[in-house]
């Protein structure tokens, strides 16, 4: 019992406070550089009530003439809104511009506090953006899964049909998602304002098809020829022959599939979100890094990566069940 | 006398790298209506082929079967094909397993009536207990009994039985051979069994085909079993005679098997055991 909360709970933990540790050393940090004398900031401090004493506090801070953002939050207010004038902002690190562990925390805070909020078309909480995503991916999905199981099945049942179209899914397969999309949006150019929606659901569609479409195929190819034998000594008809033995006997495949493809439609909705503005966990993202609002994008990035992932474990939780039955 | 069922000059050649491969040369059987056969044979000699090309599973190259008086074409539900692996449908309770061929074989009769007949086939192989667990809850023998039960709820012409206690243990065998004997003798089937097993081919048989080895294997000689019915294990182990047609068995196996007879299509060798 000891080992398993140690292996399975202690050392992701670990593992993520060391990524968190190295962000944090990497990512650089808001400061305020002094742009005018010491003297002269002593005097304006020294005017405030009760001024001397916070310019004894504030001083030996600012030795090497600048401050960090995160101290100045500790002054009484009325004494940085009277000397900030006086400095510039800017930042340092090793990667300056990129936020670090606590900034993005600070900045991500209102979404995940408040994960249903609707303050405006690209700013709503994660939870209301990861939903607008998750309802796209899902009809994207439908349309993959309701193309890609019957073109499985053909490609897994008829040779002929194999050569006639394996090398063209070869081709296709290894296409990103950000090739697909502008041609989406060149097909549904005249369908009106939701053309971007089609747009979307054709490249989430035709980028989440492949694994569903050849993990069919290999199943129905790899379906016992005991059973089949079983079928043609009951002179099963066509239908009972699929839906008795070779559907159920694929399943397993299936569902291995249908579990690639839900990632890869997941990968894909990012993409569309991004080039077609969509609010959703993609959106968001891109629209945050126009607004130089960098925090957000590493925030994004972890929430697109716990959904993907929860995603996969919800699929894999199906697929076991039916890979025990087979 | 009327052969129920009749094979005829039967070859089969398989197409392999190295050119044709004839497993199976000019092999000829007459079986009589509620016949047991058994066919004897080294693995590998094509004995299995011979019963996939009566159960329609395999298409013959050159010769005929003609069972009940009509030639054998692709497969059916008149021959129940006993398979060495059960091949239960790992999805299915071993009654809808056993109901997926009833379903097919007695299509004209009511859903009631299909049920009842799936029941009783199971209940007699003794799974009556245990009809609705899935063959990966069954252990080896509760599913090759579901499988004899499956070839016997279609009411088939013929039973196949393709080594069908090759993967069980000696004691699970003994059992499972006495509830075949037991429906064999309740149904009145013709069947025909592929083993190698030669005390299995006594007990169970009224006629033993040895066949030769492979390439181009056939019938070398065929031993009639004469010990009344019902038999017990007891009783043909007390038998003299058990002994001298056990020791005749394994001398073809042992020696003259590797020899194709020289003139292949004359009457039937003469026996030692008359």
């Amino acid at each position: 019992m000891n080992k398993f909360k140690f292996d399975w709970l202690i050392l992701p933990v670990v593992g993520v406070l060391i990524i968190l540790a190295a962000w944090h050393i990497v990512g650089g940090k808001k400061v305020y550089s002094l742009t005018t004398g010491m003297a002269e900031l002593g005097t304006t401090v020294a005017a405030l009530p009760e001024g001397e004493a916070q310019w004894k506090a504030l001083a030996p801070k600012l030795k090497s003439g600048e401050i960090e953002a995160t101290e100045t939050k500790r002054l009484r207010p009325d004494v940085w809104e009277a000397i900030s004038s006086s400095f510039e902002e800017k930042r340092i690190g090793l990667i300056p511009d990129l936020p670090n562990v606590v900034e993005t925390w600070d900045s991500s805070k209102p979404y995940i506090v408040d994960p249903w909020a609707k303050r405006g078309e690209m700013d709503q909480g994660i939870l209301r953006f990861t939903w607008y995503s998750l309802v796209l991916v899902a009809q994207g999905y439908a349309i993959a899964l309701i193309i890609g199981v019957p073109v499985g099945f053909f490609l897994g049942l008829s040779p002929t049909f194999t050569k006639m179209f394996d090398p063209l899914i070869q081709v296709l397969r290894p296409v990103s998602p950000l090739a697909w999309l502008p041609l989406g949006l060149v097909l549904f150019m005249r369908a009106g304002p939701e053309a971007g929606t089609y747009a979307a659901l054709f490249t989430i569609a035709l980028c989440g098809m492949w694994p569903t479409v050849l993990n069919t195929a290999v199943g129905v190819r790899a379906v016992p020829q005991d059973y089949l034998n079983v079928g043609r000594v009951l002179k099963l008809s066509r239908w009972k022959m699929l839906t008795k033995i070779l559907i159920p006997a694929t399943l397993p495949y299936m569902f291995t599939g249908f579990r690639l493809s839900l990632g890869i439609a997941w990968l894909a909705i990012v993409a569309a979100e991004m080039l077609t503005g969509r609010p959703g966990a993609g959106g968001f993202l891109w629209q945050e890094y126009n607004a130089l609002i960098y925090e957000h994008i590493i925030f994004s990035i972890l929430t697109i990566g716990i959904v993907g992932l929860i995603l996969d474990r919800l699929m894999s939780l199906v697929e076991a069940r039916f890979k025990a039955i087979s | 006398m009327s052969k129920f069922l009749e094979i005829s000059q039967l070859v089969k050649t398989f197409p392999t790298p190295k050119g044709p491969l004839t497993v199976v040369r000019d092999f000829d059987l007459g079986v009589k209506k509620g016949e047991f056969i058994t066919l004897i044979g080294h693995s590998g000699c094509g004995k299995s082929t011979v019963l996939s090309m009566v159960a329609g599973l395999t298409e013959s190259s050159s010769g005929g079967i003609i069972l009940a008086g009509k030639e054998v074409v692709g497969a059916g539900p008149d021959r129940g094909v006993v398979f060495q692996a059960p091949c239960l449908l790992p999805w299915f309770t071993a009654f809808e397993n056993v109901m997926l061929g009833v379903d097919q074989a007695y299509y004209t009769a009511s859903k009631l009536e299909r049920r009842q007949i799936a029941e009783y086939y199971l209940t007699i192989v003794g799974l009556g207990d245990a009809m609705d667990k899935r063959p990966g809850e069954l252990s080896q023998g509760m599913r090759q009994r579901c499988g004899i039960a499956r070839a016997f709820a279609l009411s088939p012409k013929m039973l196949l039985l393709d080594e069908p206690f090759g993967m069980l243990d000696s004691l699970t065998k003994y059992e499972l051979q006495d509830v075949l004997l037991d429906l064999w003798q309740r149904d009145q089937k013709t069947a025909l069994m592929v083993t190698h097993d030669v005390d299995e081919a006594l007990y169970l048989s009224d006629r033993v085909v040895m066949m030769t080895d492979g390439p181009e294997a056939t019938v070398g000689d065929i031993l009639e079993i004469n010990f009344p019915r019902p038999r017990t294990r007891k009783q043909l182990l007390e038998d003299p005679e058990y002994y001298r047609l056990r020791e005749y068995l394994l001398h073809f196996l042992n020696e003259r098997s590797h020899h194709r007879p020289a003139r292949v299509n004359q009457a039937a060798p003469v026996l030692v055991n008359a």
